[in-house]
């Protein structure tokens, strides 16, 4: 849960960033770029990995609303992650049909593969995990995902889940 | 072999990029609507050609449109519905990832006839992939003239974006949806007012699915007629249907409205059959909200009639012996799958994805959960079935929105079709835990109908 009180430094959002946010409103009538919240909490995850107190504020502040408005609406979406993640967020579906092919056993795989429980971080920082509800990709099951671009993993077996776990690991290496 | 008119082209490479897709004939139902055609006139179109609204609910899609109301000097809104997150349910994913142009020429043609000049694709967040795919195609069709202002010389101005989601089931309902694309919860709101009259930001907004957004294509190019010729009925036209669970090829499959489930299920053409060789036990015909049949009386109605992929075949009994078409998220089961499993993890789905603003959904099925649970885990009781089938009652028709309905039918179906396995986890919880009871009599010939005096 989000706690508030935990505020860690304000947050300056790059130029890049801004920019990104100022295309994002440009897509709503006047007055009304509160429209432009949930694309901006992605940019920002995309950018942070997560979304602190201080960056939510930084949002309320750019959108000219109150960051009540913020703390409601991040705090609503599962998709919008209130504490830091491994560097790679596993999300495994874990609905019924998923689960009809399987995914409650990649989903046990994988913690054991990992050594932590699910929203836990690995010790090295790179991987969490956690079951997340229908990814519509029902037929291609079990399934997962991984932020900020959500690439999917179909089909999944223990043996892919240990490619994807070595390639991840060696990627973030280089 | 069906016609296929939303999928026709999708093994086309490159059928992705403006200029493949223009040189198999797209954009051109944007020309005809444009150039050709008033709003009210393709307004009757859509009306003659019978769609039904492919999201979920299968209202008139014409006649939904000729609500809209038209106030001097307010702008309209068209919002598609991209959010697909009803289990079972993997179509328009589909569509937006290999022809996203059939969803953009279908926006186009029906912000025309609404007359909308800013039109949204709400579409789920996780979908990342499929948002940017959406955004290039729309680039590529502004820089054609296609969108943008005075659209092929036309006078009309239109433009198009894509709004991500944040993942929550609930922001497919419409309007849960517009309050999401107002930057809020998705808490659905209490209609009256609908968003016909009163939508996103107050103003008359249409939200349509996917694919109903799709089809307008075909229906404008050949015209409503030709396309209320395919399929049997009321229920006319194609559909997509997401095959999933446990089928020899799970998939997605444009079939023609009325094709016999059996057909579907177990013809090479569609699903091949059930995997590794198994037995049918469940179908679930329309995304995890609408009432599962046991195989006998998925594959026959009551009445002994073969059962079609038709939304009136499939609701043939009501929910006594029927389900319903829903948003075509068809999963099958085969022997070996667990009934009460299956319904814990739905409504397990369904309390986690309740917006909580209504106490009979947002308790009603966190005390479904937990009954399933115990039920599932060797701690059930005998009076748990009618506990649930009670607890359901007082969900369903008492919430804001549907969602309360749609946690409480799977339930009840679930008893009422399959009270043995329910009572076998009861009277034999050690064995449910290790195994599970099996086909048992699920796919038994149905006794003959009583006749009828
Ligand atoms: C809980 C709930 C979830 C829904 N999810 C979706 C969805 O993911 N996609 C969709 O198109 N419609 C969904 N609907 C139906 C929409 O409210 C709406 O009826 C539909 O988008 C209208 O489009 P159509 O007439 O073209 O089907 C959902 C409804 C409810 C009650
Ligand atoms: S029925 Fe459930 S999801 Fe719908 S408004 Fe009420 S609490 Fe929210
Ligand atoms: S149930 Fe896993 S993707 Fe739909």
């Amino acid at each position: 849960m989000l706690r508030v009180e935990e505020k860690q430094e304000p947050v300056t959002f790059s130029a890049e960033l801004t920019a990104k946010m100022a295309d994002v409103v440009s897509r709503y009538p006047e007055g009304k770029q509160k429209a432009g919240l949930l694309p901006i909490l992605h940019l920002v995850q995309a950018e942070y990995g997560w979304v602190s107190a201080p960056a939510m504020d930084a949002v309320a502040d750019y959108l000219s609303i109150q960051p009540i408005e913020v703390y409601e609406v991040a705090t609503f979406y599962t998709m919008f992650l209130m504490r830091p993640q491994g560097k790679y967020l596993l999300e495994v579906c874990r609905t019924g049909p998923c689960c009809l092919v399987g995914a409650e056993k990649i989903m046990d795989y994988i913690e054991q593969k990992l050594g932590v429980k699910e929203g836990e971080v690995t010790p090295d920082g790179l991987f969490s995990w956690r079951g997340v509800e229908c990814l519509a990709a029902c037929g291609f099951g079990p399934v997962l995902q991984i932020g900020p671009e959500y690439t999917f993993y179909e089909n999944l077996t223990a043996e892919k889940v240990d490619t994807l776990i070595a390639d991840l690991t060696a990627k973030a290496k280089n | 072999m069906g016609r296929k008119l939303l999928l026709e082209h999708i093994n086309v490479p490159g059928i992705n990029t403006f200029d493949v897709y223009r040189s198999k004939g797209g954009y051109a139902a944007v020309e005809k609507a444009l150039k050709t055609l008033t709003p009210d006139e393709i307004v009757e179109e859509v009306k003659k050609s019978g769609l039904r609204g492919r999201g979920g609910a299968g209202f008139p899609t014409g006649m939904k449109w000729s609500f809209l109301a038209k106030p001097e000097g307010k702008a309209r809104y068209l919002v598609c519905n991209g959010d697909e997150s009803e289990p079972g349910t993997f179509k328009d994913r589909y569509l937006m990832t290999y022809i996203p142009h059939l969803l953009i020429e279908g926006m186009i043609i029906s912000s025309f006839a609404l007359g909308a000049n800013v039109s949204y694709i709400y579409v789920r967040g996780e979908m990342m992939p499929q948002i940017r795919i959406l955004e290039k195609a729309i680039a590529e069709a502004k820089a054609k003239g296609f969108l943008g202002k005075n659209i092929l010389g036309t006078g009309y101005d239109l433009e198009l974006y894509v709004q991500p989601g944040g993942g929550a089931y609930i922001c497919g309902e419409e309007t849960a949806l517009i309050e999401s694309l107002e930057g809020k919860r998705g808490n659905p709101r209490i209609k009256p007012p609908f968003p016909a009259i009163a939508g996103l930001w107050g103003c008359p907004t249409v939200v349509n699915n996917v694919e109903s957004i799709a089809a307008v294509v075909p229906i404008i190019r050949d015209g409503g007629e030709e396309y209320a010729k395919i399929g049997i009925g009321r229920s006319t036209g194609t559909k997509l249907i997401s095959a999933g669970g446990n089928l020899v090829k799970p998939g997605i499959y444009e079939i023609d409205l009325g094709l016999p489930v059996e057909e579907f299920l177990y013809s090479d053409e569609y699903c091949g059959g059930i995997a590794n060789g198994k037995r049918l036990k469940a179908v679930v015909a329309g995304g995890s909200s609408v009432p599962i049949l046991p195989a006998n009386l998925f594959l026959k109605t009551a009445a002994l009639a073969p059962r079609l992929m038709s939304y009136e075949s499939l609701s043939d009994g009501g929910f006594a012996t029927g389900t319903m078409m829903g948003s075509g998220g068809f999963i099958a089961f085969d022997e070996d799958q667990c009934i009460v499993r299956n319904t814990w993890n739905f409504t397990r789905f369904y309390h986690h994805e309740s917006c909580g603003q209504c106490s009979p959904c947002r308790e009603g099925t966190g005390w479904m959960e937990k009954v399933l649970h115990r039920l599932e885990y060797g701690h059930g009781k005998m009076s748990d079935m009618d506990l649930l089938v009670d607890v359901s009652k007082k969900i369903e028709g008492n919430t804001i929105c549907p969602l309360g309905d749609a946690a409480a039918w799977p339930v009840a179906s679930a008893i009422r079709h399959f009270r043995d396995e329910f009572e076998w986890h009861v009277t034999n919880p050690s064995a449910a835990l290790a195994g599970n009871f099996g086909l048992a009599h699920y796919a038994d010939p149905l006794p003959a109908p009583e006749p009828v005096a």
